[in-house]
């Protein structure tokens, strides 16, 4: 084995060598196709959008040219010419062995649209790093790198390799982070191949299914749903090709992901990579937007933060996480709390208050503010007397004397907002007027997003829209007050109960109760299941050890009995019933004859525990029992040796657990026989075998012996 | 000129990326860097020394924001600049030294002449005066106010070379870079070696059977400790492990590989432990003017410790850690905060970083600074690759090394922001 080893590193340094001659790519995805950023994502991109004061896109690209990466491709598709633009201006496109190209493209509505066209240009040209421009990392990139090459040579068919980062397990915290459902994934622990991915678990069941196959080909699998996934692919060319194949795919991970996943045709396999110590996060919504920012405040994406991004001459860290660019006009009255960023040029006024916000640059704020928790990018000009908390303010926006903006307000660029006006909670508020057809169906949310607004210019649309504005400002029915200009979204059905999920703003306390209810509410539910959620199903082949084979049969047929009742009070069909004890019994890896005694016993059991007076009536009982399910015994019954199993356990119910049935056993072995469940084949063996029995073993043969009887009559009488 | 600028942005981003790690590695690279950016700068006839100050200092300048906790780039950049202003001074006086030869020449066979001597002579003296004196504390004060040193220098080449015009003026100014050139490969080679000059000495501090006690890692220290032990020194070494980055356990393999009694102690133990130590011996991150250390975390406690208990607490520097400035300077970053990661997985307390319940901050903040500053009194004693000195005396070493014109090198101090 050493010497097998041995050559194949032989063989990986050699084609290592052929590897390390071309540059690594990268494909930036500076579109997120989704419209979580609405209303400021009609006038800008999203990956320009400011972090920290940092637009994101360079947090993306910083971390992307540390890791080694030597050619990106930028895929621009809404607002392409601004991120071109910057692109330009910030000095990315000239920087030597880091050659960043944008592909152009208005027509994409998705990220398999991008990806297809990007596969027509043919500029990819082996692995590439696939990754939206709105992802923040530090972590380094070799080791995955290598973990993925490696398994490409052993398996050609390992085309992607997926990072995930470990959290709390707790939809409370991925809810809370960032804004998120619960991630599920199985991964094969020893091979680190996904199995399953579902990110829009269903609370509302309480479960999710798992395939079948996945527990009989994986000798074990982790169910996980601690991970975060982190949107960092390493992909092979092939990923590309498959999005050409698959037309339909669009989103990354709903289609492709899922898609590769389910399809075993091809075999393709996608694998994981853990990180640790470093960082990476993708901003999705508000929510993890305000989370990212304040990870970046406290350094987690060093030395991706803002004092070195920008060089420290423009910056300086202080005390108590304030980082204070160097031209600021504070008042001595203002004060400026711990984990706030204050940009180049802004003044503060008077008594203004500020703490866990981050203020852009040239702004000005005046006397008497408070600032808590809120991202005021840049230009902004806030009067005296003006609250804000936990909002954002887009570049240009006017907040006159006395404003208020409540928990989870967004303004939108150059928004006016009135004097004394309180913009109420979660508000969306924006100089275009909210587009009028809102579909709920997301799929059409990707082509509203690219084909809304991309086509005007944004500062002609400000323009005009500014000018329609004036015009109408003064009309009847102002809606942000005297002075105000803009339009507040109106919320549209079905995420009124929604918006604070991905809103800026904390989780209000009664929603965090009602999550951890929910979430204590599941865990009952799991556990009279006896399914835990992270369970680990092992089935190892070689089960030497008894005990443990016969604690793993008790359990097993505890589980069969869960099983059984839950499908006979939820109604389940038969067949899935059928496969669900199938997946049972391969997972404790049982043999079907014990799996059959299992089912019957349970049958039997439930044939017991039912009302029942007298032995007629228990007998009734069983005939039901019997007749409904017989399909699912009898999908267990494939030989005789398992109909003998039955028989079996059927005198071992009579005699221990259930001895009400023992003044029945003949008939019941009849009315098994007449629903074809048992042949006579192995009740007559049965009576054989017991024939040399002790005298206290022949008891149930003795109350069927007339059953047999008539049973070998009609035996002798077919041969005749 | 576009392959150094390439060669410039390189460095300069892993300075920004912070993938330049111990100063010596980044000392190496910056003066290594500055030495193409002077072969590679066209020198113009007059002014040959402004021309280089000039792009050496934009080149520098760039290389100090890039990472400004760096202090050893910044003191490589200005040992570089001295070394160019010395080179150019001393290139003067020789041609000085070479008109006056021919002055005299000049004399024997020209009676008529008698006024260029005189002049030249005076030239000679006021040249010899500034380049010959030695440096002393009243030097250091004439030239402070006398910020025009440069303009000054310059003139009185430009001067001397309208004399000398008939001297062979291309191979002068070959020759000033070859000799700045020639002077910074000096450079280059003290920092190679200066571990080596470090260790040298070692023998005369580390005795028999005595305790000595470091924190984390340093290539310095290690050098040091082994070069006693090849001298058959026998002493035990406490290694305190230093947290968060525990640099201490590599030092302790180290350490051990090389036959060395090794005992390794938790930063926390080291109050504990010093009673027993008789000598503690400590690497720096720089050294600054007034004899502070900038030193990795721990370090002061370390130095609180040894003074308490009146143990020698011994710092290792090489030259390029010298740093003219002081530590309260507005232009010095003292620390750097890393990444709270060092500190604990982000995966494990992502729970205790949550935003979104509760007051909308996280209760936890974790804080993780990279250095400590030592102030000059808990230091005993310096070891420099050019022997032992005082705290006190760092001021006077400076002095060697720098000239008081570069000690300020950003454009936004003069600019006044």
């Amino acid at each position: 084995m050493g010497a097998q080893k041995k050559g194949a590193t032989a063989r990986v340094a050699e084609d290592s060598e052929v590897v390390a001659r071309h540059s690594l790519q990268a494909i930036l995805l500076a579109d997120s196709f989704t419209t979580k950023f609405r209303p400021i994502t009609l006038e800008r991109p999203r990956v320009l959008l400011p972090l920290v004061n940092i637009p994101m896109i360079d947090y993306t690209l910083a971390w992307l040219e540390s890791a080694g990466v030597e050619e990106v491709f930028v895929f621009c598709c809404a607002h392409s010419k601004q991120v071109i633009d910057y692109l330009g201006s910030s000095g990315w496109s000239s920087k030597p062995k880091f050659s960043v190209t944008t592909i152009e493209a208005n027509d994409s509505i998705s990220a398999g649209d991008a990806l297809r066209l990007i596969y027509e240009r043919q500029v990819i040209d082996g692995d590439f790093v696939l990754i939206s421009g709105d992802t923040v990392s530090n972590m380094l990139l070799t080791q995955a790198l290598e973990e993925h090459k490696e398994r490409r040579k052993r398996d050609a068919n390992a085309i992607m390799t997926m990072v995930v980062q470990h959290s709390k397990p707790s939809p409370i915290t991925q809810q809370s982070r960032l804004g998120t459902d619960e991630l599920f994934m199985a991964i094969n622990p020893d091979t680190k191949q996904l199995l399953y991915y579902e990110d829009k678990a269903e609370y509302s069941k309480g479960f999710i299914s798992l395939d079948k196959t996945l527990i009989a080909d994986n000798p074990s699998i982790v169910l996980h749903n601690d991970k975060q996934d982190c949107y960092i692919d390493i992909c092979s060319e092939e990923v590309l090709s498959l999005f050409t194949d698959n037309f339909d795919y669009q989103h990354l991970r709903r289609h492709f992901v899922k898609g590769l996943l389910l399809d075993d045709i091809l075999g393709y396999k996608i694998f994981t990579h853990e990180i640790h110590s470093s960082y990476a996060a993708r901003i999705d919504n508000f929510r993890s937007y305000d989370t990212i920012s304040k990870d970046i405040i406290q350094r987690w994406t060093y030395p991706f933060v803002p004092d070195i991004l920008c060089g420290s001459s423009a910056i300086k860290l202080e005390r108590q996480g304030i980082y204070r660019a160097s031209e600021v006009t504070q008042s001595r009255s203002a004060q400026v709390g711990s984990f706030t960023v204050i940009g180049q040029g802004t003044k503060i006024g008077n008594n203004t208050k500020i703490s866990h916000s981050v203020i852009g640059e040239g702004c000005s704020i005046g006397s008497n503010v408070t600032i808590e928790g809120s991202y005021i990018w840049n230009d902004v000009t806030i009067e005296d007397g003006c609250k804000l908390s936990h909002a954002i303010v887009c570049d240009g926006v006017k907040m006159k004397l006395g404003a208020v903006l409540e928990p989870g307000v967004v303004l939108s660029v150059k928004v006016v907002v009135g004097e004394q006006f309180v913009v109420p909670a979660y508000s969306m508020v924006s100089l275009i007027q909210q587009p009028t057809q809102q579909d709920s169906d997301e799929e059409l949310e990707y082509a509203e997003n690219s084909s809304g607004t991309v086509e005007i210019p944004s500062d002609k649309l400000n323009g005009e829209i500014a000018s329609d504005l004036s015009d109408t400002r003064y009309g009847p029915t102002p809606e942000l007050g005297t002075g105000g200009v803009g339009y507040i979204w109106s919320i549209f059905e079905g995420a009124h109960d929604e918006e604070w999920r991905h809103s800026v703003a904390p989780i209000p306390t009664d929603k965090v109760a009602k999550i951890m209810l929910d979430k204590d509410e599941d865990e009952e539910l799991l556990t009279q299941d006896g399914n835990a959620l992270v369970e680990e199903l092992k089935s190892d082949s070689e089960d030497d050890d008894n005990e443990g084979s016969r604690d793993d049969y008790a359990s097993f047929e505890k589980e069969v009995e869960a099983t059984f009742l839950r499908a006979v009070h939820e109604n389940v069909k038969v067949d899935h019933a059928v496969l669900e004890m199938n997946g049972l019994r391969l997972s404790y890896n049982i043999a079907a004859v014990d799996c059959a005694g299992a089912i019957f016993y349970s049958m039997m059991k439930l044939a017991v525990e039912s009302l029942h007076s007298s032995a007629s009536e228990l007998q009734r009982n069983a005939m039901e029992v019997i007749t409904t399910w017989q399909k699912l015994l009898k999908s267990f019954l494939h030989d005789i040796d398992e109909e003998i199993e039955v028989i079996l356990k059927f005198e071992e119910i009579c005699l221990e657990s259930a001895k009400e049935f023992s003044p029945l056993f003949s008939q019941i072995l009849h009315l098994l026989y007449d629903k074809e469940i048992l042949q006579e084949d192995a009740i007559l063996r049965w009576a054989d075998e017991k024939e040399g029995a002790d005298e206290s073993d022949k008891m149930f043969l003795k109350r069927s012996e007339k059953f047999i009887q008539w049973l070998r009559e009609a035996e002798e009488e077919e041969e005749d | 000129m576009p392959d150094t600028q390439a060669l410039v942005n390189d460095f300069l981003n892993k300075l920004k990326k912070r993938k330049i790690e111990g100063s010596q590695a980044a000392a190496k690279q910056t003066a290594e860097l500055l030495r193409s950016v002077i072969s590679q700068t066209r020198v113009p006839y007059t002014n040959q020394a402004a021309a280089l100050i000039q792009s050496v200092k934009a080149v520098g300048e760039g290389l100090i924001a890039a990472n400004p906790v760096e202090l050893a780039v910044g003191n490589v950049v200005r040992r570089v600049l001295h070394i160019i202003r010395e080179e150019d001074l001393s290139l003067t006086t020789a041609a000085m030294a070479g008109l006056n030869l021919s002055a005299v020449s000049d004399d024997e066979d020209d009676v008529d002449g008698d006024n260029q001597p005189v002049l030249s002579a005076a030239a000679i003296a006021a040249a010899s005066r500034s380049t010959l004196r030695p440096p002393s504390l009243q030097t250091l004060l004439e030239d402070v106010p006398d910020s025009a040193a440069v303009p000054h220098t310059s003139s009185s080449g430009g001067d001397s070379e309208g004399k000398s015009k008939s001297a062979d003026k291309s191979s002068r100014s070959r020759k000033l870079k070859h000799d700045v050139i020639e002077a910074v490969n000096e450079l280059i080679q003290d920092i190679n070696t200066c571990h080596e000059q470090i260790a040298e000495q070692a023998v005369e501090h580390i005795h028999q059977n005595e305790v000595i006690l470091t924190l984390g890692s340093s290539r310095t220290v290690l050098e040091f400790l082994c070069a006693a032990k090849e001298k058959k020194r026998s002493f035990r070494v406490f290694v305190a492990e230093g947290a968060p980055r525990y640099q201490g356990h590599l030092l302790a393999k180290e350490l051990v590989t090389r036959g060395l009694q090794t005992t390794l102690i938790t930063d926390s133990a080291v109050f504990a432990m010093i009673s027993r130590v008789n000598m503690v011996i400590v690497g720096a991150h720089a050294v600054m003017a007034n004899g502070g250390v900038i030193a990795p975390v721990g370090l002061n406690m370390v130095a609180l410790a040894a003074q308490k208990h009146a143990v020698p607490f011994v710092v290792l520097a090489g030259s390029h850690k010298l740093c003219p400035l002081y530590p309260h300077h507005p232009e010095v970053l003292l620390n750097e905060l890393r990444s709270p990661s060092e500190l604990l997985d982000f995966g494990e307390f992502s729970d205790c970083l949550d935003f979104g319940s509760g007051i909308g901050a996280p209760l936890l903040h974790v804080v993780n600074p990279t250095f400590d500053y030592v102030p000059p009194k808990l230091v005993s004693l310096f070891i420099t690759d050019t022997g032992g000195h005082n705290p006190s005396y760092m001021y006077r070493l400076i002095a060697d090394y720098y000239s008081a014109d570069d000690l300020v090198l950003q454009r936004r101090a003069t600019s006044g922001n």
